[in-house]
């Protein structure tokens, strides 16, 4: 991605979520209430959080690529399983993942 | 000025102190997908919602056009929205402080601000700018660190950052996986983000994925 597009994002989605919040603080209680609206808006960051994982872990450009980074979030899956701290669960992932890089 | 209980001051700073340390792995993911040490910065000063500013990155990182980075931070800010509503009517703040009080209104300091709600509602106050500004401090000098750390490591597979990022989301994802139900969204999410991969240019399929939460939660249960 080019130099002007990182800024475009940067600055699109701050100056978003700035406008977001501030909906919130603006507008009537009514505008968010209908129950579809929330029901929807409850899903919606398990959804997208789900592709991240996937897509992160997963994904090169649009190929779906098995690599270290999947041993790296298995680690992070043992990690949370054993109620880990978050920061262990990233480290814990950094670790096996580059450790497996590096064995290939 | 209504004096301030001690335990409301001791959640704030221990949330504040907590969360914003993610924001080593935040400045790390930013840095790790292409983005400058500054515009990592920037990101969490003005952006200053967690999930947004990871899925930006990583929309960025696989691949995904502007547009797409955009509208997957946009979509996962949408509930700040909601914590906006509920937090106003408490607030009371107009003008300079209202500003304030929108960039701040996060998970953090809104739960925090509602789970104070036994101690009276100066608490519940004293709870929200606390914490807002608490992770605010935090997040932001972590985010440098990160930010300057990835930097100084070069090649993010070698130093297994290319999996911290997804591990993060993963982090981030657990906590609210409370039911089954939930779980299985979770799970139908992620074979859908796979099935449509090759299909769809890159970073698609994550906003693509909002069809299933579109679809699950159309009707009541």
């Amino acid at each position: 991605m080019s130099p002007s597009m990182m800024w475009t994002v940067l600055i699109g989605t701050s100056s978003l979520s700035f406008t977001i919040k501030m909906l919130g603080h603006s507008v009537p209680e009514r505008w968010f209430a209908h129950p579809r609206l929330q029901r929807i808006n409850a899903l919606i960051p398990i959804s997208l959080l789900s592709a991240l994982v996937v897509a992160q872990a997963l994904v090169v450009k649009t190929h779906v690529v098995i690599d270290h980074r999947l041993a790296g979030v298995l680690a992070a899956l043992c990690a949370l399983f054993a109620k880990a701290p978050f920061p262990v669960v990233v480290v814990a992932a950094a670790v096996t993942s580059a450790l497996v890089y590096h064995l290939h | 000025m209504p004096t301030i209980p001690r335990s409301t001051v001791r959640d704030a700073l221990s949330i504040s102190l907590t969360v914003g340390v993610y924001g080593v792995a935040f400045g790390a993911a930013s840095v790790a997908a292409g983005f400058s040490v500054l515009q990592s910065c920037l990101f969490s000063l003005l952006t200053f919602t967690g999930a947004s500013q990871f899925a930006a990155v990583g929309v960025v990182g696989s691949g995904g056009a502007a547009v797409n980075a955009i509208a997957a931070a946009a979509m996962l800010a949408t509930r700040n929205a909601l914590y906006g509503i509920q937090m106003a009517p408490l607030l009371q703040v107009k003008g300079a402080r209202r500003v304030l009080a929108a960039q701040i209104t996060i998970d953090e300091s809104t739960g925090v601000a509602l789970s104070q709600a036994p101690r009276g509602s100066d608490a519940m106050r004293a709870g929200f700018w606390l914490t807002g500004t608490g992770v605010f401090l935090f997040w932001n000098i972590f985010t440098l660190l990160g930010a300057l750390g990835a930097k100084a490591l070069g090649n993010p597979a070698s130093w297994g950052l290319d999996a911290a990022v997804p591990a993060a989301f993963l982090g981030l994802l657990w906590p609210r996986l409370e039911t089954k139900f939930l779980r299985l969204v979770a799970g139908a999410s992620m074979v859908f983000a796979l099935l449509v991969t090759p299909l769809l240019p890159a970073g698609l399929p994550i906003i693509a994925t909002v069809a299933v939460a579109v679809a699950v939660g159309w009707r009541p249960r």
